[in-house]
């Protein structure tokens, strides 16, 4: 069974007079485990594509299925407490909180969950461990380098246990030597059972990945 | 980590920020502070700078007496049944419920006499308590100490034609004029002071009072009801307050109240103000990171706890600093507001409880917009880079 499923989905932006059609139904299926790129110039639609995926954007017509969840037909907040319990995001620009160290970007997403700060520090730190960045936990961002931002981005985005990890250009930011290893993390995420949909127009990140979806003009090509 | 240690670590590391709300906010507290602890201490200095000015409660005898004035010429009236004051009498006023209101009480005896072929109007007085009534006086020569001495008005010292020094014959008794009041421009200019005692035994009235002034400090206190406490420990006497220097007094306290909320109300809005802004400022500044705490599952109750949290912090801090400058800006004020010297800066705790709540108020009230504005921040659009 799927645990992305998407259905005829369209996205239209109304600009002053100008529409724009920024999908024009997209379907695709993405199973659980499976690691998919989403490849696409700019202005295909990827990005689109990944904020209708993360539960941020409302699709225009058709539907969004994960994990048996109708996702635009949940109830007001209840959008954003399954963000918090099924999604895990890695921004291009990192978009590390700057006030706060490493462990506790990391802890962020666990701030509104019923955990002890005692268990929400131990996994933050497991997340950071797992990333290779146990040793700097309480360095602040601007002390860390792009490499290790991005690791850090990716503990925070796993440390609550997403069913599906959300990864935006998650190497725009990177030479190719931390961007592989930035690729290899995410590989080895998902040997461990990680579900990852990455938005990539980098054709070299798509080795890493179990399949590529390639947008064109807002429809799969 | 929860959502409080958002909060703190965004304040504790951003300093400036932190700084400069603070300092916008603590000014206009401040300042609040000041006009209200000034105003409350200037109207002390006033109130006892007015009970300066004399009496406002008047105690003269009872009578049946018809007035025969018009025109405001006096044509003397009718007595009939008039009943003195006792001077044993006096000591009763001390005892009245409000008697910590009474800043001095002044006992009068009023008589005519013949002085050097003139028709004079006697009056006995307790110089140490007339002076303290009337601290306008301003005498030439010595106020009078013996029982024989005289304090005399300046027009009456002119018609008498005496001098300081001079001695006066006072229904046959030999009198010393110690003294000279220098023009008032009120009754006392054509009156002869002497000793009360003295005064009493020149006109047959041992032991009898015609009159007695009170000046009671007015620092919320009841005249009407002092008039009443007065009246029924004295049932033979007619108590009256002198409305006009009462309502003169609750009128100037009553005016800088008003001027001071009135500048307290131009404050609290700039205050406002600048915590709006500068909120307002701090959500712009702040919105890829409000868009990443929507992505990662925040509800908009959780972005605006910690934006009103923020802003409730500050607000308390602003507080306690506003308080603390504000009562230092008024003790280093008041010497050049205040009449007198000796006016005393008031401590009064709700005023410290004022400060805080005003501050949390004005802060939060001033962040509700913006803490509204940032939860209803579109997430994509926050973040663009999705």
């Amino acid at each position: 069974m799927a645990l992305i499923k998407i259905d005829n989905v369209k996205k239209q932006y109304v600009t002053g007079s100008d529409t724009v059609e920024a999908l024009r139904g997209v379907d695709i299926s993405i199973a659980e485990g499976e690691f998919v790129t989403i490849m696409g110039q700019s202005g295909s639609g990827k990005s689109t594509l990944l904020s209708i995926l993360g539960g941020m954007n409302h699709p225009s017509t058709g539907s969004v299925e994960m994990a048996g969840i109708k996702l635009y037909e949940l109830p007001g907040e209840k959008l954003a407490d399954f963000r918090a319990e099924n999604l895990g995001f890695v921004f291009q620009s990192f978009h590390l909180i700057p006030y706060l160290t490493a462990v506790e970007n990391v802890m962020l997403p666990l701030a509104i969950s019923r955990l002890g700060n005692k268990a929400k520090k131990e996994k933050a730190l497991a997340a950071l461990d797992q990333v290779g960045l146990a040793a700097k936990g309480d360095r602040l961002p601007n002390q860390l380098s792009g490499g290790e931002q991005e690791r850090v981005a990716i503990a925070r985005a796993i440390v609550n246990d997403p069913k599906i990890l959300l990864a935006d250009e998650p190497t725009g930011n990177l030479d190719s030597k931390t961007s592989d290893e930035v690729m290899a993390l995410f590989r080895e995420l998902n040997r461990n059972g990680q579900t990852v949909v990455m938005v990539t127009h980098n054709p070299e990140n798509c080795q890493y990945a179990d399949r590529t979806i390639r947008l064109k003009d807002g429809m799969v090509a | 980590m929860k959502l409080h240690n958002i909060s703190i670590n965004n304040l504790r590391r951003r300093k400036a920020k932190m700084a400069f709300l603070t300092i916008g906010l603590a000014v206009g507290i401040a300042t609040i502070v000041t006009l209200i602890t000034l105003t409350k201490s200037m109207a002390g200095d006033i109130e006892r700078k007015m009970d300066e000015f004399g009496a406002n409660i008047l105690i003269t005898p009872q009578s049946n007496r018809l007035a025969m004035n018009y025109g405001g010429i006096s044509l003397g009236g009718i007595s009939f049944d008039q009943k003195e004051i006792k001077e044993a009498d006096l000591a009763k006023i001390a005892t009245i419920k409000n008697s910590k209101n009474i800043s001095a009480v002044a006992p009068k005896v009023l008589g005519g006499a013949k002085v050097r072929s003139h028709d004079v109007l006697l009056v006995g007085v307790q110089f140490d308590k007339e002076l303290r009534m009337k601290q306008w006086w301003k005498i030439f020569g010595d106020v009078p100490k013996a029982e024989n001495e005289l304090l005399l008005g300046s027009d009456a010292a002119k018609v008498l034609s005496v001098m300081t020094g001079d001695t006066l014959t006072v229904n046959g008794e030999t009198m010393k004029v110690a003294g000279i009041l220098d023009q008032t421009g009120s009754q006392d200019d054509s009156l002869v002071f002497g000793q009360l005692r003295k005064v009493q035994t020149l006109l047959g009235k041992e032991g009898k009072i015609s009159l007695v002034e009170v000046a009671a400090l007015c620092s919320g206190c009841p005249i009407s009801d002092m008039v009443n406490q007065i009246a029924e420990l004295l049932p033979d006497a007619k108590v009256n307050a002198i409305q006009q220097v009462v309502e003169g007094r609750l009128k100037a306290l009553d005016q800088f109240r008003r001027f001071s909320f009135a500048m307290a109300g131009v404050v609290v809005l700039i205050g406002s103000l600048i915590v709006f802004v500068t909120m307002m400022g701090s959500v712009t500044e702040r919105t890829t990171e409000i868009g990443v705490f929507r992505a990662i599952g925040f509800r908009k109750s959780h972005v605006m706890r910690i934006i009103l949290l923020e802003a409730g912090l500050v607000s308390l801090l602003a507080g306690f600093v506003g308080y603390g400058v504000g009562m230092g800006g008024a003790k280093l004020a008041l010497p050049f507001m205040a009449e007198s010297k000796t006016a005393v800066l008031v401590w009064d705790p709700m005023v410290a409880v004022l400060a805080l709540g005003l501050a949390l108020v004005l802060g939060l009230l001033a962040s509700l917009y913006p803490a509204l504005h940032a939860s209803k921040m579109d997430p994509t659009e926050a973040l663009r880079a999705l």
